[in-house]
């Protein structure tokens, strides 16, 4: 009775070993393909900033900064208030969206602030993309968003104050809660027709 | 000289004897002794030939803007009329870039060094990995069709509606912004496995290598379904347009979210919402309100053959031929109309048959000469059925007048495609008539 029991055991042992093996997890196959990514490598290429703010890096300004710097490196694409030209428009067109003619700007449209912090960053300007300094994009973050009676021409923002600024059509959106987006049922949707 | 001149030429020249060659079989066989053969056809020069080789200077279907003007448009169309089966071939594959200045030169995407490019996957994972293009050739592969398509394809309103809308639009006009390949690569699954995928990470963040550094969130339940990692495009490496060395693929989903010039994955715990998810993709409605993360593309099918521009050259039997697709999965059926919709009968569908990838369908046609009008509806897997543009209005909530003045762009508009047939025979674009 006890060999049966060790042999039993022995059994299950070997079963869940092969189990084991069967099932290793692709961290352990594929040996050598790929490689560990550094911290730098990592920190070089995370430019991403999300709606929190958490990775925002230090530095400040404020729209008298950003207007300097708007008028030389922005206005001639989108116009010297931000009303448009070959760039899109960046200003105006509150009260516009259930019109028959919406304007959506970032002031009437964006949900979010640090998604003009983002843009600029990555995207702007055209040609000379990756030149701007962070005091330098808070700034004319600022500068935008005063334009658009969105906050203080003497506000500062930085990593703390730009998340928290409220941005006129964040109810805008369906669904309005981030969390419910890749629910489908929450959503109401079907597939290919959103209304 | 212009070669499209001489080619015409030379084909009026030529004509009559290959009308000639082609007649031969209906001579009696009695006469066949005293026959000669056929003059030679002329060769092609040699240069009009290089070692990647050339389609016949005869042919000269091409990308277009929407309406074939050179004004700005969301991108560059693909002729489906001018296509057959399912495949587009690679340099026929839209373009559309989310950057003004690649967007408005178009063979001008980032020039990217295989050798040097690296795809980092990173964020809430346990192992961060870099893998190159050669890792990625080294992991276990699959190849799959599946077509890619602007959310924006078919739109009839706004500043881009009219030319979609006029009678003189062809498929490319109104359906140009969808093409569909054999992708070969890495299952993104794979991938994500391999760096050890945290329980917290609910969403990815998928990033190009191109200047503005274009992203796109995508929900984590979709990232581990069918998402790819591809390579090889029609047997070939991907285009420079598409995305080389690497992009993502995300069957069935907006193309938006198939980044190109793939570099980068991060695991998150929220959609980034950068400027094209939160404020520019969003489907606008008339209460002002808007949708935001619209996936799944919807049922959706057209008629290439005959369709918009053509000229049907008598009564008689033509082969109906077009495609159809479904972000929610294969095909199950397509129905063809020839009489404006009063009866529909199934079309034919032809293989190869797969998941969220264009469909060829055919259907024999009796021309009588007489005013017809032709459209298709399909069916996916799912049962969703693609509706009319009268449904479309009613779930929107508006007349259907509003297609046609509304000022909004509507997005994943998949009605269905009426063509007019009149009795000349030429083929017009009847959605709005």
């Amino acid at each position: 009775m006890r060999c049966f029991s060790k042999l039993l055991a022995l059994f299950i042992v070997l079963t869940v070993c092969a189990a084991c093996w069967a099932q290793a997890p692709n961290s352990d196959r594929y040996k050598g393909v790929g490689r560990a990514a550094t911290p730098e490598e990592i920190k070089a290429w995370d430019i991403s900033i999300g709606i929190s703010g958490k990775e925002l890096p230090p530095g400040s300004g404020t729209a008298m900064d950003g207007a300097k710097i708007y008028a030389m490196k922005c206005a001639v694409c989108h116009g010297p208030g931000g009303e448009g030209g070959i760039g899109s428009r960046l200003v105006g067109g509150e009260g516009t969206l259930t019109s028959a003619k919406p304007v959506k700007t970032i002031g009437s449209y964006w949900p979010f602030a640090t998604t003009v912090y983002d843009f600029i960053n990555r995207a702007m300007p055209t040609g000379q993309r990756g030149s701007l300094v962070p005091a330098e994009i808070y700034a004319l973050t600022a500068f935008i968003l005063y334009k658009n009676g969105i906050i203080k021409e003497s506000d500062v923002l930085d990593a703390k104050s730009l998340p928290k600024v409220q941005m006129p059509n964040r109810n805008g959106f369906i669904p309005v809660r981030v969390e419910d987006i890749p629910d489908i049922q929450k959503r109401g949707c079907q597939i290919g027709n959103c209304p | 000289m212009n070669p499209k001149r001489v080619g015409r030429r030379r084909f009026l020249k030529e004509g009559p004897v290959l009308a000639a060659g082609l007649a031969v079989g209906s001579i009696p066989i009695l006469s066949a002794r005293s026959q000669t053969p056929e003059a030679e056809p002329p060769a092609r020069s040699s240069a009009s030939r290089n070692s990647y080789g050339e389609r016949s200077r005869f042919e000269d279907y091409s990308l277009r803007r929407l309406g074939g003007q050179q004004k700005s448009d969301y991108g560059f169309r693909n002729p489906l009329q001018d296509q057959t089966g399912i495949i587009t071939p690679v340099p026929l594959h839209f373009i559309l870039n989310h950057d003004r200045s690649l967007q408005f030169l178009p063979n001008d995407p980032p020039d990217l060094d295989p050798k040097q490019h690296r795809l980092l996957i990173h964020g809430l994972v346990d192992r961060p990995l870099m893998f190159s293009l050669d890792d990625l050739k080294r992991l276990p592969s699959v190849s799959r069709f599946h077509f890619v398509e602007c959310n924006a394809n078919g739109n009839p309103t706004g500043p881009y509606g009219e030319p979609r809308r006029a009678v003189t639009a062809t498929a490319q006009d109104t359906h140009g912004l969808t093409s569909c390949s054999l992708w070969t690569g890495v299952p993104l699954p794979l991938l994500l496995e391999k760096a050890g995928v945290q329980k917290s990470a609910t969403w990815i963040m998928a990033e190009g290598a191109e200047a503005p550094k274009h992203f796109k969130s995508i929900p984590i339940g979709k990232a581990m379904d069918d998402c790819l990692v591809v390579y090889g495009q029609n047997g070939e490496a991907v285009r420079p347009e598409q995305g080389y060395p690497m992009r993502l693929l995300v069957p069935g989903y907006e193309g938006i979210n198939s980044v190109k010039w793939l570099r980068r994955i991060k695991l998150v715990d929220e959609p980034y919402m950068g400027r094209s998810e939160s404020s520019i993709y969003p489907s606008f409605r008339v209460d002002g309100k808007s949708r935001w993360f619209q996936f799944e593309i919807g049922p959706k099918s057209v008629i290439t053959r005959p369709s918009g521009g053509q000229q049907l050259s008598g009564p008689g039997f033509y082969e109906i031929s077009g495609l159809a697709w479904s972000g929610g999965g294969v095909i199950r059926r397509v129905e063809v109309s020839t009489d404006g919709g009063r009866t529909w009968k199934d079309a034919q569908l032809q293989d190869p048959i797969a998941r969220k990838a264009h469909t060829r369908f055919v259907f024999p046609w009796e021309w009588n000469g007489e005013e017809a009008t032709l459209q298709s509806r399909c069916t996916d897997e799912r049962n969703m059925v693609q509706p009319t543009k009268e449904d479309i209005a009613k779930l929107f909530g508006v007349n259907v007048d509003y297609f046609v003045t509304g000022a909004n762009q509507i997005n994943h508009f998949n009605a269905i495609q009426p063509w007019k047939i009149s009795s000349g025979g030429s083929v017009t674009n009847a959605l709005f008539l």
